[in-house]
């Protein structure tokens, strides 16, 4: 359903241009749960970003259901049923939690702010009249950027780290919200996450290292690979005068 | 009584859509036109200089008073001076707020000076707004003052808010708190075009654990300018807290200078000023809920302004 052909962003850094994603190809297919997953500053983030068309690739191509999409916007993006849930969702001065709700399902929709608040474990008389400003504790935005996407009727859906924040507890049923609710759609999902109960969860997993795309398969493929790079990194980084705390799970 | 124009007038600073309820006094082109009193609120002309006497009677509760002002004339000056004596243990909201239809090409302009006492334990909400339009080229002008007494125990609220089409604002508001009196004052501002707006506050914590708030929120856009001066002056034991928050568009030009002074060990003063454009973050995460561009920037502008 989405496509994208030989990807690659570079952007204006501080001290000139970084690449930030090369060469990157992947098919993401209908109704299937990616996750993407790998180290910090990997290109997690900017691969998602460049899908929403927050940042324009380079070079390459994005096709969804087979029309090419590189030129288009982000509006014209989320037109077409794609959504990001940020990692770290902006906060707005005098715009309430229901406001923002509202802005989200669009008009004249049967859903209500107030079941999706619930289904993300908020209660909805607590929170629909407040704002979605530095009063929101980083949890509780993270539910309602989560909530801003379920809201939506989308083909693809991009969580960033949405358990970032988030009590585990809580997040387990969090992820059967938004899988039951994207099954109502047919949606395809992608999530940017570093838990293994995350990744438990998809159906393919693609690590993404130093802006491409190192491996992509099965968990239980591709897992294994991810224990032993993260292992060995550490070693050789920080072995001096740390080796009580340095493990090896090999 | 009113025509179609003064009807929308008095809807957009006042929010009348009919004869308000309590007591008014509604003013058009430099004269009063309407007015009501009731039992608990006394509205009297002033015999010295224009402008009222407005006498809420010790503890009356629940009443509302509005006293819009109306320009709907080019050319012309309105210079009024009111007198609010807010009884003592009265809760009473006072609904103020000018509004300027100038049709023509000569300046219209509306002076208005208002004291206000708000004696013992009395609690006051008090909103003014001013809005101006016309097609010609005339000048709307307005340059409100009000200067506020607070007894003991006594609590204001005041919320100023100038929503568009003046073209020239000098605003000045002063206070003085006495013993646990307690002061929130909300100022919200938005210009466009080539208009310039001043806003001077100053508040004086004479009395014992007296407290003020004041949040003063302003967006300017195109070549407008704006200049925010709120003082805070701590003489005794005493709260304070200055808010300013500016959005800036386009070639737009904002200063704002919140400045505290204390006098006294036990006075704790706060003041924090920012400007900047809207957040980019902002406008990508509305956009990618479907928004268009202008439709984000109206979203986030309309809710920094609420
Ligand atoms: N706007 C930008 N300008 C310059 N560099 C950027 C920009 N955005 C991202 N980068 C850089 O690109 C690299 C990838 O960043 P990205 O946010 O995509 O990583 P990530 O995989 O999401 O990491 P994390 O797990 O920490 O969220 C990092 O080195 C980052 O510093
Ligand atoms: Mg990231």
């Amino acid at each position: 359903m989405l496509e994208m052909k030989n990807l690659s962003l570079t952007l204006e850094g501080d001290k000139g241009p970084v690449e930030i994603l090369k060469d990157i190809n992947i098919v993401f297919k209908d109704r299937l749960l990616y996750v993407f997953t790998g180290p910090n500053g990997g290109g997690k983030s900017s691969l998602a970003k460049v899908i929403m068309g927050i940042y324009k690739p380079t070079a390459g191509k994005i096709l969804f259901n087979g029309k090419d999409i590189t030129g288009l916007g982000v509006t014209e993006r989320a037109r077409l049923g794609i959504g990001y849930a940020f990692q770290q969702p902006p906060r707005f001065k005098g715009l309430t939690v229901g406001e923002l709700l509202q802005l989200a399902l669009g008009k004249d929709k049967a859903m209500k702010e107030c079941s999706l608040l619930y289904d993300v474990g908020l209660c909805p008389q607590d929170y629909l009249e407040r704002e979605v400003d530095i009063s929101l504790s980083g949890g509780e935005l993270k539910r309602i950027e989560i909530a801003s996407l379920l809201a939506r009727e989308l083909k693809l859906a991009v969580y960033d780290e949405p358990e970032a924040g988030i009590d585990l507890w809580s997040f387990s049923r969090l992820t059967e919200t938004f899988q039951n609710y994207h099954r109502m759609h047919d949606t395809t999902i992608v999530l940017i996450s570093h838990q293994e109960r995350i990744l438990s969860l998809a159906d393919e997993i693609i690590l993404v290292a130093d802006g491409m795309i190192k491996e992509q398969g099965s968990r239980d493929v591709v897992w294994p690979l991810i224990m032993e790079d993260a292992c060995c990194n550490c070693r050789d980084a920080c072995s001096e005068g740390n080796e009580e705390i340095v493990q090896c799970h090999r | 009584m009113f025509n179609a124009i003064d009807k929308h007038m008095l809807q957009t600073v006042a929010g009348m859509h009919d004869i308000p309820r309590g007591a008014y006094n509604i003013r058009k082109n430099g004269v009063g036109i309407s007015r009501n009193t009731t039992a608990n609120i006394e509205i009297k002309t002033k015999e010295d200089k224009p402008g009222i006497d407005i006498i809420v009677k010790p503890g009356t509760k629940d009443e509302s008073i509005h006293i819009p002002v109306i320009l709907t004339a080019e050319g012309l000056e309105d210079l009024v001076y009111n007198t609010f004596d807010i009884g003592e243990g009265a809760d009473v909201l006072i609904v103020a707020g000018c509004g300027i239809h100038n049709p023509g090409d000569a300046s219209a302009r509306h002076d208005g000076i208002h004291n206000f006492i708000v004696r013992k334990g009395a609690r006051v909400r008090y909103v003014e707004k001013h809005y101006g339009e016309g097609n010609g080229q005339g000048q709307k002008i307005l340059n409100p003052k009000t200067i506020v007494e607070m007894e003991e125990y006594a609590y204001a609220e005041m919320e100023l808010v100038q929503i568009s089409g003046v073209d020239n604002t000098k605003r000045d508001t002063e206070a003085r708190l006495h013993k646990n009196a307690h002061l929130f004052i909300t100022e919200r501002m938005l210009t466009d075009g080539v208009q310039l707006a001043e806003s001077r506050i100053l508040v004086e914590l004479v009395g014992q654990d007296s407290s003020v708030r004041i949040v003063s929120r302003s967006v300017g856009r195109d070549n407008s300018r704006q200049v925010f001066y709120p003082r805070v002056v701590g003489l005794n034991r005493c709260r304070g807290h200055v808010q300013c928050d500016s959005i800036i568009m386009h070639q737009a030009q904002i200063s704002s200078t919140p400045e505290i002074a204390a006098n006294h060990a036990e006075a704790q003063l706060i003041h924090e000023a920012a400007i900047g454009k809207i957040a980019g973050e902002q406008l990508i995460k509305l956009m990618s809920m479907g928004l268009s561009e202008s439709e984000a920037e109206e979203t986030i502008l309309k809710g920094f302004l609420k």
